[in-house]
């Protein structure tokens, strides 16, 4: 089982390496970079070229260790005790499974995704030290040892808000997505816009270069973004020649795309005036 | 195998653990890199180094121990590297042709060379790692990335991926990291529950349902939140530049902690106006009297600042650099003191030079001993000290 990309996403060599490796030896992978680097996609390409079932783990900052595993629903079961309900025999019928026993259940290795760990509590990492390593976890209310049956692919990503601790950090494979290059990016713009026309797409990428290289920019525009801009572009039709030219003399196109922060905006208008001014 | 790499790493303070050591040479054994050296280079990475912004002193030790790991008078690699990988390198290296002409322990050797050829651009082979001082890698920033190998006849360029660098900007010496700081900050935390009552109470619960002969009685209670309020002032006095930003991030990573929390900022010293924003947008300034007006004294203040200035621009009025202020920075100081008695100062400067520097010494009095270097262990005992409050004595130091 080997992940090479797939035909949707443009993997580089050292992240499919770390891809692999983790794969082989079964241990979680934790996934940083700048956002809309294509963190989150990874976990459902991996799943979709391996063909394994995909379970997605969103962290809020209020997510508990304990959700991934199981809930115990004590209240429905007090009420159906109220109501002379059967179903209050079992305590099973109140157990309910969160993504990691799901995921631990599936008959198929599965691929599960732990999404943004930083969001959550800063001991958050450390409550699963166990069951990442071992595959397993203890449910106190059934008095049961939930084991793996086939140990997932963990694919664990990180906004870097926090730090995760070391324990934790030990466990897994390290991998951090940078920002592509310009041969890269052209080749994921090229993945999801093949009928792009290669005129619109140096400029496109001209454009986007030189405003990432801008000093000072409070929000750098990411691959994602630019991917929003250029569909924009080529829904408006837009001609490539307006697009050309210096960044600092006029604002782009769309800049609304790219540009996110008010501050941004600003500073780029007034870049603008500035070297008009100088030009006069 | 590699276990001398495990030392370089460790000596170079890449917080490498036996545990990793042996993952990396497990994934090695089930053959994830077996096509080249690049693939156990982006292997070793994603086993050994779990931070970004130490990618680039692993580059750095990667690249001298793969060089020195070549032996120089048989050509060949004293650890157990894949004969596979070197012929991989001696392809990028060398022209078919000539590689053709040699046969194998020949080639290793014309590798050899090559190889030991790029040290000499780097100023000290193996030495390199220094056993001390902060900075393990302090010349390392004349390095030329890519270098090259002077090869005649259209020598090749030979820039490995290690050699690219391409980390380089993700290196940073943060002295406290989010974590630390937060783990610090902690210590401020006063639980109280107010507000709507949202949460299920189960203690509650049950012990109403038992009361009510086995009726069940829901009872619900208000959430926990952590009601402390904390001021944050810092200086962006040109001295401070470097630091600002860092102290920006680490306050910012810890918002979440705390519900209220403010920041201004001021230039030097705090006179009698502030800032909201730290452009330095001399327009948009705050009257200190308007913030000392605005939160009550039950806000608890943290100054963050270098302290290091003229000491008339503490104690003169006028004396300020930037402008003219009617009366003296340490009048303001005082009052601001007197509004908040729960305040410390957090300063970047090593404590050895407290002493030995005017203006902190001064400002250390008039904050009455409650300075405290922005260590780990500073705002530990900051934080302790703010949650104990104003009756809390002052260790002499």
């Amino acid at each position: 089982m080997i992940f090479t990309g797939t035909d949707k996403y443009v993997a580089t060599d050292d992240l499919m390496t770390a891809v692999n490796a983790a794969i082989a030896l079964q241990r979680p992978l934790l996934i940083k970079g700048e956002p809309g680097t294509g963190k989150t996609l990874l976990a459902t390409e991996v799943a979709e070229a391996l063909a394994m079932p995909f379970y997605e783990w969103h962290i809020k900052s209020t997510t508990k260790a304990n959700h991934g595993l199981y809930e115990y629903d004590a209240v429905s079961r007090l009420r159906d005790s109220q109501l002379g309900d059967d179903r209050v025999q079992d305590i099973n019928n109140y157990i309910k499974r969160g993504m990691l026993w799901e995921a631990f259940a599936s008959d198929q290795q599965a691929v599960l995704l732990i999404d943004e760990i930083d969001k959550a509590d800063i001991e958050f990492p450390n409550d699963l030290l166990r069951e990442l390593d071992r595959m397993e976890f203890y449910v106190y209310e059934t008095k049961e040892t939930v084991t793996a049956i086939n140990r997932p692919v963990v694919i664990i990503t990180s906004n870097n808000e926090k730090e995760l601790p070391d324990a934790f950090l030990r466990r897994c494979f390290f991998h951090y997505i940078r920002f592509p290059d310009e041969e890269t990016m052209e080749k994921i713009v090229e993945v999801h816009f093949p009928a792009i026309k290669k005129k619109l797409l140096q400029e496109a990428m001209e454009v986007f270069f030189s405003i990432r290289d801008v000093n000072g920019i409070k929000k750098k525009p990411s691959t994602s973004e630019l991917l929003d801009w250029i569909k924009l572009l080529l829904a408006e039709d837009i001609d490539p020649e307006t697009l050309r030219g210096d960044t600092t003399k006029a604002i782009p196109k769309l800049h609304g795309a790219l540009l996110k922060n008010e501050q941004d905006v600003h500073m780029f208008e007034r870049l603008a005036f500035m070297s008009r001014r100088q030009g006069a | 195998m590699f276990v001398d790499f495990f030392y370089q790493l460790r000596d170079a303070r890449i917080p490498v653990t036996i545990r990793e050591f042996l993952t990396f040479l497990e994934a090695l054994e089930k053959g994830v890199a077996k096509g080249s050296v690049d693939e156990f280079y982006y292997l070793s990475r994603a086993s050994l180094v779990k931070d970004e912004r130490l990618f680039d002193t692993f580059d750095l030790v990667f690249q001298n121990f793969f060089k020195g790991a070549m032996n120089k008078t048989t050509g060949l690699l004293e650890e157990n590297i894949p004969e596979e990988w070197l012929r991989g390198m001696a392809r990028e290296l060398f022209d078919e042709e000539q590689i053709e002409a040699m046969n194998f322990e020949e080639l290793m050797q014309e590798l050899a060379k090559r190889l030991q050829e790029q040290d000499g651009e780097h100023h000290g082979g193996s030495r390199w790692i220094g056993t001390g001082g902060t900075s393990p890698f302090g010349n390392s920033g004349n390095n030329p990335s890519g270098v090259r190998i002077g090869g005649d006849g259209g020598g090749k360029s030979a820039a490995k991926m290690w050699e690219k660098r391409d980390f380089r900007n993700l290196k940073g010496d943060v002295e406290l990291g989010t974590r630390n700081v937060k783990m610090a900050l902690r210590r401020l935390r006063q639980f109280v529950r107010e507000g709507a009552e949202d949460e299920f109470d189960l203690d509650e619960t049950v012990k109403s349902t038992a009361h009510h002969g086995g009726m069940l009685d829901i009872r619900m209670r208000a959430e926990r939140k952590n009601k402390v309020k904390v001021l944050t002032m810092f200086d962006i006095g040109g001295s401070m530049d470097s630091f600002i930003k860092i102290s920006e991030e680490l306050f910012s990573a810890v918002s979440t902690e705390f519900k209220h929390l403010e920041y201004y900022y001021f230039h030097n010293f705090l006179y009698e106006r502030v800032w909201r924003q730290n452009r330095r947008g001399y327009n948009e300034w705050t009257p200190t009297w308007d913030v000392m007006n605005t939160y009550g004294s039950d806000w608890k203040a943290i100054f963050v600042g270098d302290a290091t200035m003229s000491p008339f621009e503490i104690s003169e009025a006028g004396g300020s650099i930037e402008h003219w202020n009617e009366e003296a920075g340490e009048l303001w100081l005082k009052r601001f003191l007197s509004t908040y008695p729960d305040a410390v100062w957090l300063n970047p400067v090593p404590p050895q030079r407290w002493m030995a520097t005017p203006s902190i010494r001064m400002i250390y009095q008039l904050m009455e001993g409650r300075m405290f270097p922005l260590t780990v262990d500073g705002l530990d005992a900051a934080m302790k000290l703010l949650r104990q409050g104003r009756q809390a004595p002052v260790k002499a130091r």
